[in-house]
């Protein structure tokens, strides 16, 4: 007795490694990676709570700010694109949120111009993990939770003022809509930084379609011209993210170049961008040139 | 590469803001509070041309250089501390308005048209009320940087004063728009003062005789935080401590 108790598990373990020496000695599955490094991200960034907290409330704040653009127009003149107060709210609430969640996972991807032009990018291309969700995880910032709280709340209770008729297809549609938009934004940024290895200074010409997508995902369609219309549904598809759903959800006739019928096409748009995206990234990443280091 | 960059990105935001603005100024009936939709192009292209220059939405430079203690670098040095900074903003605001500032208007005159002053001493009050403007944003994001001396992380206080400055300082939406309360509020702050005011002055939308009384709380806020930031400074060297030499 005495004797195991010095030799300690070690010795018992013994006996049973042979049967677990392959998982053991295999990498861990990519499940288990990703919710390691994701874990370690949010852990970290919830111990500090108040800078946490206010990190939080000021992103809520901004939030808040931008839609107040909108409703002081709507206090203004009765409907803004052809949509009432309450309508435009279920716009910005769905484009918020799918921005929030776009933004969470993929919004630090356009700071990689810096790790570009100094060479240190080789440290994250050495390690066997993917490039792409390293950089996802490393950057995750938590405090754009607020974002997606806001949008959320803002979805939910302008869709129930604005007279939403679930029926079956509408509610897989409702639910549907901020993941399709999430991913197209997901998309946006990750072009974005692959464009970063061409243009390397270039990160505000990238905000043009990131952040300015956001901006047009979050205005009723309708009250752009139709050529900027066009060009933000058929190249930067920001309008099949909230407007074109929130019509079909709300059974609104469309303008010129968007029936209602379009707020389907947010998932089709956002896997072909990501196919777009997917190919700019490998061949920006092959292009990459270390410094040595 | 940078410049033009930011011009582009710079250039696509105005045609949103555009947008949104015609749409609702072709509702209300052609005209909203005083915009038509050539002043509506006019008040987006000075907007979006007068934003870096004045750099309202705030620099970090100096909160960084006080948490580093670098700080203590700048006031050993012989001359005055905030004359330092503002000389060094005034120099980057004369490149940014020529780089940044003409391009979105070269853009707007093509595409939107402009509306020009009819009274050409609006060019002139319209230069003056901008350096008045770059100063009052000056001074204020001095006041915002200086909170370092107290504060261990002045991120929170930045994104608190952009909402605000996003908002109240007209940059978005003209003030005019505002229901009253949200009006009296934001005439109550120092923001209309280094936005709203410059464009109004230079677009001749306010006339010079009534942009004169604008000019008058510019130069009241100048004051006003040009003594804060002073004071603020005075008090916070006090609470300096830097490691080593």
């Amino acid at each position: 007795m005495a004797d195991s108790s010095r030799t300690g598990p070690a010795r018992t373990a013994r006996p049973v490694r042979p049967r677990r020496a392959d998982s053991a000695d295999r990498p861990v599955s990519t499940a288990r990676m990703v919710a390691t490094l994701y874990g370690s991200r949010i852990r970290s960034q919830a111990t500090f709570r108040t800078s946490f907290v206010t990190d939080v409330l000021g992103q809520v704040l901004i939030v808040g700010t931008e839609f107040l653009e909108l409703w002081v127009i709507l206090s203004q003149v009765s409907t803004l694109g052809g949509m009432t107060l309450a309508q435009v709210a279920v716009v910005y609430g769905l484009g918020a949120l799918a921005f929030g969640i776009g933004d969470l996972f993929f919004g630090e991807i356009d700071g990689l111009s810096s790790s570009i032009r100094s060479g240190k990018l080789e440290t994250l291309l050495i390690r066997p993990v993917p490039l792409l969700l390293q950089i996802s995880s490393l950057d995750l910032s938590l405090r754009r939770i607020g974002r997606i709280i806001v949008g959320l709340a803002m979805y939910v209770t302008a869709l129930g003022i604005s007279g939403f008729q679930p029926t079956p297809a509408t509610l897989v549609l409702a639910a549907l809509a901020p993941f399709a938009g999430a991913l197209l934004f997901g998309a946006l940024f990750t072009m974005a930084g692959a464009l970063q290895f061409w243009l390397v200074d270039g990160r505000e010409f990238a905000n043009a379609f990131t952040y300015g997508g956001n901006y047009v995902a979050t205005t009723p369609g309708a009250v752009f011209a139709l050529p900027m219309r066009a060009f933000f549904t058929f190249v930067i598809p920001a309008t099949l993210i909230a407007y074109a759903p929130t019509l079909a959800l709300l059974d609104l006739p469309g303008p010129l170049l968007i029936p209602s019928w379009a707020g389907w096409m947010g998932l089709p748009a956002a896997v072909l961008a990501w196919i777009i995206a997917g190919l700019l990234w490998r061949t920006g990443v092959r292009r990459y040139t270390g410094a040595g280091g | 590469m940078a410049t033009a960059a930011g011009i582009f990105t710079n250039t696509i935001f105005g045609f949103i803001r555009a947008s949104i603005m015609f749409a609702a100024i072709t509702t209300a009936g052609g005209e909203l509070s005083g915009y038509t939709v050539a002043q509506a192009a006019t008040y987006v292209w000075l907007g979006q041309a007068l934003l870096a220059p004045i750099e309202a939405f705030g620099t970090r430079e100096v909160s960084q250089r006080v948490h580093q203690g670098d700080v203590a670098i700048d006031l050993l040095r012989p001359t005055s501390f905030l004359g330092l900074y503002y000389a060094q903003k005034l120099g980057r605001s004369s490149f940014l308005l020529l780089g940044r500032g003409i391009p979105p208007l070269l853009v707007g005159a093509i595409v939107t048209g402009l509306a020009l002053p009819e009274n050409p001493v609006s060019y002139l009050l319209g230069a003056v009320s901008l350096l008045l403007a770059i100063t009052v944003a000056f001074l204020a994001d001095m006041m915002v940087n200086l909170a370092a001396f107290w504060l261990l992380e002045t991120r929170g206080l930045t994104i608190v004063y952009n909402a605000l400055m996003n908002l109240l300082s007209g940059f978005l939406i003209p003030i005019l728009w505002f229901p009253d309360w949200l009006l009296t509020i934001a005439r109550a702050t120092p923001f209309p003062s280094m936005i709203q005011t410059p464009i109004d002055t230079l677009s001749g939308r306010v006339p010079p005789l009534e942009a004169l009384p604008l000019l008058g709380t510019q130069l009241a806020w100048l004051g006003v935080l040009a003594l804060a930031a002073q004071l603020m400074l005075r008090v916070g060297v006090r609470s300096v401590e830097v490691q080593g030499g």
